[in-house]
């Protein structure tokens, strides 16, 4: 069995790593950091342990961050939430819980889980149910093979708690989202509570030291730190340039909105549009998606290598427009239909980033439909 | 007639003061080496410059301060008040208790206690528990005997800031006239990095009083009876009350004034600024005559805020940086002999070689200093020069945003460093002047009114609220003394406020223009 630990230091790393794989969601990871530092601080490094190192039936409490990280900025955790959704739990299984998951392997909820691990005096799973970021509870990898979400339990930072038993996963999005308003915009829960042997085929394993590893690589990676990047995880690079407008609006309880980035150095005279639903969703130039959701899209600080999330991206910006491979579960018929780009409300189909920079993809798209 | 003003800038090795007249032309430039008090410098300063131009201390009319005080007091951990930091948010926000991320030297030289205790508000404003206000009254008890000053943030008080009022009440009452920073009225949104701005702000309060107290009385002691005005980190000025409360505003004020003032005695707006001082050098960017600003959150002292500060890249090399050779290999400082330049460099007859030596002996000295003490150390001097002009070109191109090349603006007493041609550059433009570029920076900056209210969207729309806003702060400029021709708007803040019923919003503007001067 391998085993390997979080320590205070190693928590930037992960932090950056999560801004890479975040495709713009799931907030400034900065919160969680802080979260984990303050408590492996008090309590010691927590293990970070694969799959295989558990026995079958231990219970697991895959967890996170849920609402607006913008929010949560402001109205920091009280920090005993973890133990409240993990006392719930052992409550409803009889049983103890004998791993912390992150359910989001991106942004805040990357790094968040770490802290209530340490709380817990519990490993960390070294897999996720993304993959990276997205928006909704119906977007995690259970859901593909039907497994439910519930029953989830939500607690805001007053430990007030809501255990959700619902008809199904769209449902306990429509369900948990309202109330999460109703805490005042963000709170922690825990979903799709399972069995290690439950989680073999849904689990996305290895994406916790993944993201410490590319952390590690843009950290140290001196003056090229997209060379790092792509060292570390094979990815295409879409476009340099300058953001020169960016237009947000809030609406049905997400970031909606488009940034425009003009082309620099090679790509001068390119014009790049990138349009996000707290997540990147596609980068369209000239009509013609250049890559759409799943596959993972990143803005990232051409200085630094930091991945810049939604709510960050700022005029004058230099950024990396690039674009990684989904994890392969969400290209199937069934990922795509969950969270392609059509789940999205956009009228054509996914083709992966790969193939579109290999110039072997005939979609040419007017008006933002399929020609 | 018109009135005269007085730029002086503060730097680690030298004190600048320039005169300029009503039409902006420099009448006059001094440099003083800055004095471990500060104040004396200031003073001596100001002698001296007043001494160039013919009844000069009664033509005078503004007096403009830049000063690193703040922000040496906190890279230094000297001077600073002893504060107790309140932060109304409980039961949310325990995860992380106030000052966490803090370097622990200056957490041990600022805090006298922390205290987080229920209270704040959700983003709507409505309270997320009720404020403890016993628990407030018994903390404040606890730490009478040290607090110096107290912090206090709120989580959502950008959004609402009743309980941050109540507790400054709550102070005067148990602690009677203890200097207290209120946190929505220092940063935006994002609590800890609002809660960090505020607790430094309530620490520099002391070096504010030193500062503010310095100035007055070197004015009176020569005579002068102008308005005065200090330097702050966007450019703009403000008056010596505004500083007592807002310190933390003048840190970052000394490159904002050199890349301001190099704008000025080149009349170029976009470029690239190089600064080169005593002991650092900055390299920033002009766009349209303004220090382009940083995007991502700022440092400082390791401390991490959320204010907007031109976007630089910072090398420890400045004409003091102390050379030496080991193993064959040189070394630039990091070490640097400050404001003890006059003395112990090479050609003002002391013994250890700094990058001013190398400028003499490379002959852009322009005639300071005695060259021939230079010449025992003529090959050491002139590797160094050539290994601090690799590093330069390195910093440049970090900072440029293009691969368009950019005029290069050459300031700083120590500007000598930067070499003929650079890479990526379109020719360097050495103007005159060029050492006392932060100094008229500080005389030439701008006068600013500013607009704070919560709008709503819902009657007019948003586009007339912000017109609205926009309107408000502008008349503030004017009154404040700006050129109604020349006022513009330097910032606008827009913290959307989730009601229900109609979209409302806090709207922040800030309206800048040079100072009307006919």
């Amino acid at each position: 069995m391998t085993a390997t630990h979080i320590s205070p230091d190693d928590l930037p790393a992960l932090s950056v790593g999560c801004t890479v794989f975040a495709g713009g969601g799931g907030g400034d990871p900065r919160i969680g950091e802080l979260m984990a530092m303050v408590a492996i601080r008090e309590l010691g490094p927590v293990e970070v342990r694969p799959l295989d190192g558990f026995d079958d039936d231990d219970l697991i409490m895959p967890c996170g961050m849920i609402g607006a990280p913008t929010v949560m900025m402001e109205k920091i955790p009280n920090g005993a939430e973890g133990r409240v959704i993990r006392e719930s739990y052992e409550q409803q299984f009889g049983r103890p819980v004998a791993a912390v998951m992150p359910f989001e392997m991106g942004g805040i909820n990357g790094v968040l889980p770490v802290a209530w691990a340490a709380y817990a005096g519990l490993p960390l799973l070294d897999a996720d149910f993304m993959g990276r970021a997205f928006p909704e509870l119906q977007m995690l990898t259970p859901h593909l093979y039907g497994m439910p979400g519930s029953p989830a339990v939500i607690t805001d930072e007053r430990l007030q708690t809501i255990v959700f038993t619902t008809r199904d996963n769209i449902w306990l999005e429509k369900l948990v989202r309202n109330a999460v308003a109703a805490m005042g915009g963000s709170a922690c829960g825990g979903l799709y509570p399972m069995t290690v042997g439950q989680a073999r085929r849904p689990a996305i394993s290895g994406t916790v030291t993944r993201a410490i590893r590319m952390g590690e690589a843009i950290l140290g990676g001196g003056d090229d730190p997209l060379a790092a990047i792509a060292e570390v995880a094979p990815m295409v690079r879409l476009g340099q340039g300058k953001v020169i407008d960016i237009e947000r609006r809030t609406s049905g309880g997400f970031v909606r909105g488009s940034a425009l980035i003009d082309g620099l150095g090679d790509d001068k005279g390119r014009l790049f549009r990138l349009e996000f639903q707290n997540e990147n969703l596609v980068v369209i130039e000239d009509g013609e998606p250049l890559a759409t959701v799943p596959d993972i899209i990143t803005l990232l600080d051409v200085h630094t290598g930091h991945g810049i999330v939604t709510e960050m991206i700022r005029y004058g910006q230099r950024v990396e427009i690039v674009a990684f491979d989904s994890p392969a579960v969400w290209i199937t018929a069934d990922g795509l239909k969950a969270v392609g780009p059509r789940a999205f409300g956009y009228d054509f189909d996914f083709v992966p980033v790969a193939e579109r920079a290999s110039g072997s993809a005939p979609t040419r798209v007017a008006g933002g439909f399929r020609a | 007639m018109g009135g005269l003003r007085v730029g002086i800038d503060v730097g680690g090795t030298n004190t600048d003061a320039v005169i300029m007249d009503p039409q902006d032309r420099l009448l006059a430039k001094v440099k003083h080496p800055t004095t471990p008090d500060v104040t004396t410098g200031i003073l001596s300063a100001l002698q001296r410059v007043l001494g160039e131009v013919d009844g000069a201390a009664e033509r005078v009319t503004h007096v403009m301060l830049g000063t690193t005080h703040a922000t040496n007091a906190i890279l230094e951990r000297r001077n600073l008040n002893r504060v107790a930091a309140v932060r109304l948010g409980g039961p949310a926000t325990q995860a992380i208790p106030p000052l966490s991320s803090w370097p622990p030297d200056l957490r041990m030289a600022v805090s006298c206690g922390e205290t987080i205790v229920d209270g704040g508000v959700e983003m709507t404003g409505e309270p997320i528990v009720a404020l403890d206000e016993d628990a407030v009254c018994r903390f404040l008890e606890s730490v009478r005997e040290q607090a110096e000053g107290v912090a206090v943030s709120g989580v959502f008080s950008p959004v609402l800031s009743d309980q941050e009022f109540r507790v400054e009440q709550l102070v005067r009452q148990v602690l009677g006239d203890v200097p207290v920073s209120l946190s929505h009225e220092i940063g935006s949104l994002g609590l800890l990095e609002r809660e960090n701005a505020c607790v430094l702000n309530a620490a520099l309060v002391a070096v504010a009083g030193r500062v503010t107290d310095g100035l007055s009385n070197a004015m009176r002691a020569h005579g002068i009876a102008a308005e005065a005005y200090i330097a702050q980190n966007d450019g703009t000025l403000m008056s010596l009350d505004y500083v007592r409360r807002y310190p933390i505003l003048t840190i970052g004020s000394g490159p904002t004034n050199s890349m301001r003032g190099a704008s000025y005695l080149t009349g170029s707006t976009d470029a690239l600024v190089v600064d080169v001082g005593g002991t650092s050098t900055d390299i920033g960017i002009l766009s349209s005559g303004f220090p382009r600003e940083s995007s991502t959150a700022v440092e400082i002292g390791g401390v991490r805020t959320n204010f907007r500060m031109p976007d630089l890249v910072s090398l420890a090399l400045g004409g003091g940086t102390i050379l030496r050779e080991s193993g064959g290999v040189v070394e630039l400082g990091p070490g640097s002999v400050g404001f003890r330049l006059t003395s112990e460099a090479l050609v003002f007859g002391g013994s250890v070689p700094t990058l001013t030596d190398a400028i003499v002996a490379s002959g852009r000295g322009g005639g300071i200093g005695d060259a021939t003490r230079t010449t025992a150390h003529t090959d050491l001097l002139l590797r160094c020069l050539a290994a601090c002009a690799v590093r330069i070109e390195e910093a440049v191109d970090r900072v440029k945003t293009s691969g368009r090349e950019l005029p290069l603006i050459a300031v700083g007493g120590g500007s000598g460093l930067i070499p003929e041609t650079l890479a990526g550059v379109a020719g360097v433009h050495r103007p005159e002047n060029y050492d006392v570029a932060n100094a008229i920076g500080a005389a030439i900056a701008s006068v600013s009114g500013e607009v704070d209210r919560v709008f709503s969207y819902g009657k007019d729309g948003r586009d007339d609220a912000l017109a609205e806003a926009v309107r408000l702060a502008r008349d503030e400029a004017i009154r404040a003394g700006a050129d109604p021709a020349h006022v513009e708007v330097v910032e606008i803040d827009e913290v959307p406020l989730a009601y229900l019923t109609e979209p409302v919003a806090r709207v922040r503007v800030k309206a800048a223009g040079p100072l009307k001067t006919h």
